[in-house]
């Protein structure tokens, strides 16, 4: 099972590329997510029970094959990944058919699979050069469907992507090569048995630099964020909902997955600066990026510009070096794709019916399309954090990290990037609501856009009621990743 | 059939939104939708009869419905406190909705389905916050309350609507957010636990300096008792209908903020702790300062509604200050004096709108000679009038007479010396107006010959007026119930 949830979808591309335009390609990545979707609840449940699943890539053993390898952590992930593709492939038919001409569906489609195949393929492998192999494949993809955006200004913003994105990655592959040449091994649990013996070596430093810049890059971390709000605004609605609730958060996983298993956080943050250097720019990041959200015109930019912000929240977390603080940036990866998701879809309904996004046409919005601006409201309250939402338990385990740290100023940044984020939301909702329209004409969008956008929604609002799975894969992998933190073996 | 305790501690919560489902759906019909509002305020206050019945006999109940994170649930318990909130508040939703019923018939008001389903959900929040048996319940239920009163301020729609409710909304979210969250995150990492236990759960586990730190931002975060610098929103809340004053002022709103603070003070940090803490006298400055202050603004205010608004802000500062002083009857005196307050209040926003229905009159100055053209208004204008100085035979009588006693316990000359000042101030901005309305003639010849407002408006301030008066002589059961809360740890 554990290969498969890779493969098919990687062969599911092809196939939908060879299939005729129309729906078709559609109808075949639907079922080709929710395979995925079925594979990864029972791998998820497995990899609960078990600890740790472990596939051998042609029968060979590690370190010598490729290995495939599924703890509590990357069950998380695979689980997000597959659930967003099977709430949102559903909603992209009608979405992209509306923004895509029609000839171009089956490459659409097979981008669209061979994104996920990626994805999916970086978060189980246990093997550090195949995670620059799924990194390409999924970047590729992504390229090409953010230049499938109707807007002229798509192309520029998937070449300015390709650029930042392929710079990303090379600096990756020259990290891993450094660490190759070094160990002369590429499987993760080995490299982290041997990189200890020669972790003074100026060459491990220099393999860990350019690993975190590379993944920096891929995560879009303040600075090295510029590629990121032109990308999500000028791509076509389904592929930003689905970028943002997944592309950044496997990025996310990769760094975590460098500092706490490969290098370890020892190396990381007791030999290495790492925390000296991701906290200041995310709370640099977090705070900036929501105040320019505030002026932004298109909200879609404006979304765009918070997800920035929200990976300020995620890097502070790993960068707390506790059980607790990564327990809180893994559990806002999850419930940050959740409410993201939910208010692209949201803004997907939006551009469908009346072709953009700015602010300037939200008049009278939740008179005209009262289910969509409710799934709005909704998603924005849960960005805030207001309670029963799922961002209300993202805050309070990130709060709470902070306090056990006697990290106040930090307790302050996150406090005062949740009330920007109530300035931003509430721009939107004020206009929508207490403007009247220039057109009242009811013009809500069709069931395949809004029964996708409210199990989003649903979902919000499920994972902030009920935490047991969340909070304990989360829990559990923290735990997991930690354990050289706390004196044991790593 | 009568439920069992548990059962109707539920069914308190549940009773008014399924009230608010049913007012949506009957939105077509008024007079079956604002019948099915009477019903449902009636067959709340009934299941809370049904849980004071059960309290007298001391029953212990406690009711947990869901686990949201380990060790932290949504749990509803009854005590003393909560019980007279929840009366308190379920029995004048009864009185103000015969009143708005009136009102925005007599007004022809706009949007009247959501007026009442929004108003019906406020009600589903404030019984939250009453038997909330952890301060994570009553947070969630806090929110709760705050979201579903903005509709009701903006409920105008035009810019001076607009720009109050997002004043009302910004204050109240950025200080529950801001400051209330944090410091009840900060309860859960010192304590463990963030359950309401007689005795508090947090003595020992804290220096005084930063007890005091923790208590000033419980004291400001929640941001609906409107001690100053965070009491703005109050002010400019009054750009709401009549009806929705009486919600924010008297039936649950402000009364869930005070009621809060009493809580936290007497619960969470425990009256024995406290009293050890001698910086805790700055807190006592803060809000003795809040009362002074508010009650010259009051003197100062030439809109009915917005002296009333400034008089609710030093009266819920008594509330608070009476709560601050540590000492078992002026505990008592916070408790009784909500409920004193409430019924003051009520009655004179009642006056007020009752006269802005009948003679649009919204001026102190317009109000020369009208007692002789609504003499049953302004009677109980009067009698509300007296209880905010606290003269008898009012109620407001009775709770300032537990609170001075209260500062004699504890010799704390500073408290008396507040309460002299605040109860001439008050004098010096009632009695001039019921002077103006009974014995000046009206100077100029009146645009409307105009009588009382409509007989439902009559009827429901007539009754909170009696409601004043009654109250100085039966109080017993209430402070009776109220020394319940003195029980230490048992």
């Amino acid at each position: 099972m554990l290969p498969l949830i890779v493969v098919v979808p990687m062969l599911g591309a092809a196939v939908a590329a060879l299939l005729p335009a129309g729906r078709l390609p559609w109808l075949w990545a639907t079922a080709v997510s929710w395979f995925m979707l079925w594979a990864a609840a029972g791998l998820a449940a497995q990899a609960m029970d078990l600890g740790v699943l472990s596939y051998w890539m042609g029968g060979w053993a590690p370190p010598f094959g490729i290995e495939y390898r599924l703890d509590p952590a990357n069950a998380l992930l695979a689980l997000l990944i597959a659930l967003l593709a099977a709430v949102v492939l559903p909603y992209a038919g009608p979405s992209l058919a509306s923004e895509v001409p029609e000839r171009k569906t089956p490459y659409l489609y097979a981008a669209l699979l061979l994104f996920l195949a990626g994805q999916m393929g970086i978060s189980v492998t246990g093997d550090a050069f195949n995670v620059f192999v799924f990194l390409e494949i999924s970047s590729l993809a992504t390229y090409t469907l953010i230049g499938l955006g109707r807007d002229r200004r798509a192309l520029t913003a998937s070449f300015s992507y390709l650029i930042m994105g392929t710079v990303g990655a090379t600096f990756f592959l020259i990290g891993v090569g450094l660490l190759y040449a070094l160990t002369g091994t590429l499987n993760m649990a080995d490299l982290a048995a041997r990189i200890p013996a020669v972790a003074e070596t100026r060459t491990v430093h220099t393999a860990f630099a350019f690993i975190v810049v590379g993944v920096c890059l891929k995560l879009a971390l303040f600075p090295l964020h510029l590629w990121l709000p032109n990308a999500y605004t000028y791509a076509p609605s389904a592929v930003t909902a689905l970028m943002a609730a997944t592309a950044t958060k496997v990025a996310i996983y990769v760094l975590v997955r460098f500092i706490y298993t490969v290098f370890g956080p020892a190396f990381a943050f007791g030999d290495m600066p790492t925390a000296h250097l991701l906290v200041p720019l995310a709370v640099i990041g977090l705070l900036s990026t929501s105040v320019v959200a505030i002026g932004q015109g298109d909200i879609k930019r404006m979304l765009a510009y918070s997800s920035v912000a929200q990976i300020g929240y995620m890097v502070l977390g790993i960068g707390m070096a506790t059980a607790l603080g990564l327990t809180a940036a893994l559990l806002h990866v999850f419930n940050h794709a959740l409410m993201k998701g939910a208010l692209f879809l949201a803004l997907g309904c939006i551009a469908y019916r009346l072709g953009t996004t700015q602010l300037a046409v939200f008049p009278g919005l939740g008179r005209r399309m009262p289910w969509t601006m409710a799934a709005f409201v909704a998603g924005g309250l849960s960005l805030i954090g207001v309670p029963l939402t799922v961002g209300f338990i993202s805050k309070w385990h990130l709060v709470l990290a902070a306090i056990e740290l006697g990290w106040w100023p930090i307790v302050a940044v996150i406090i005062v990037g949740s009330l920007l984020a109530i300035i931003y939301i509430w721009r939107v909702v004020e206009v929508a609501y207490l403007q009247p329209a220039e057109d009242p004409g009811r013009c809500e969008a069709p069931l395949a856009l809004l029964v996708p956008t409210w199990i989003l929604v649903g979902l919000n609002f499920w994972f902030g009621i009920d935490t047991r799975v969340t909070i304990g894969i989360a829990e559990r992998a923290a735990a997991m990743l930690t354990v050289g933190l706390n004196g044991g073996a790593p | 059939m009568i439920p069992s305790a548990s059962t109707a501690l539920e069914i308190a919560i549940l009773v008014p939104l399924v009230g608010a489902l049913l007012i949506v759906l009957t939105g077509k019909r008024p007079n079956l939708r604002e019948t099915v509002t009477l019903v449902t305020a009636v067959a709340l206050f009934g299941v809370v009869l049904r849980i004071l019945w059960s309290l007298r006999r001391e029953e212990v109940i406690e009711i947990t419905l869901i686990e949201m994170m380990p060790g932290l649930s949504i749990a509803f318990h009854t005590e003393p406190l909560s019980i007279l909130f929840a009366l308190l508040a379920s029995f004048l939703w009864i009185v103000t909705s015969v009143y708005s019923i009136g009102y925005m018939r007599g007004n022809n008001e706009q949007h009247q389905t959501r007026f009442y389903a929004c108003f019906a959900i406020a009600l589903s929040g404030a019984m939250g916050v009453a038997f909330a048996a952890n301060l994570l319940t009553l947070f969630v239920f806090y929110e709760v309350l705050t979201l579903s009163t903005y509709p009701l301020v903006a409920h105008k729609g035009d810019e001076k609507a607009k720009q109050g409710a997002r004043t009302y909304l910004g204050i109240l979210l950025a200080t529950s957010i801001g400051l209330f969250l944090p410091a009840i995150i900060w309860t859960y990492s010192v304590a463990g636990t963030l359950d309401f236990r007689p005795g508090g759960i947090l003595e020992g586990r804290l220096s005084g300096g930063l007890a005091t730190v923790l208590l000033l931002l419980f004291v400001l975060g929640v941001g609906k008792a409107a001690v100053m610098p965070v009491h703005r929103w109050l002010p400019a809340a009054m750009v709401a209908p009549t009806p929705v004053s009486a919600l924010l002022h008297a039936v649950a709103v402000v009364k869930a903020g005070v009621f809060t603070i009493t809580k936290i003070v007497i619960y969470i940090f425990g009256l024995d702790f406290l009293v050890e803490v001698p910086t805790e006298r700055l807190l006592v400055y803060l809000v003795g300062f809040t009362i002074i202050a508010a009650s010259t603004v009051a003197l100062r205010q030439t809109n009915i509604k917005r002296m009333l608004a400034y008089s609710t802000i030093s009266q819920l500062s008594y509330i608070v200050l009476a709560a601050l002083v540590l000492a078992p009857l002026s505990e008592i005196g916070a408790a009784v004096h909500i409920v004193a307050h409430a019924f003051g209040k009520i009655t004179l926003f009642f006056a007020a709108g009752a006269i802005y229905i009948a003679s649009r009159k919204t001026e102190i100055t317009q109000l020369s000679g009208i007692g002789r053209r609504m003499p049953w208004t302004m009677a109980a204008f009067a009698i509300g009038g007296l209880s905010m100085v606290g003269v008898p035979p009012t109620a407001g009588f009775v709770s300032k007479w537990y609170m001075i006693a209260g500062a004699f316990q504890n010799d704390n000359y500073f408290v008396l010396a507040v309460l002299v000042i605040a109860t001439a101030l008050n004098a010096a901005y009632f009695l001039p107006i019921v002077f103006r309305a009974f014995f000046d003639t009206e100077d100029e010849p009146p645009q409307k010959d105009h009588g009382e407002a409509p007989w439902p408006m009559v009827a429901a301030l007539t009754t909170t007026a009696a409601l004043v008066l009654l109250f100085f002589v039966f109080n017993g059961p209430v402070v009776d119930l109220e020394y319940g809360i003195l029980k230490g740890p048992e």
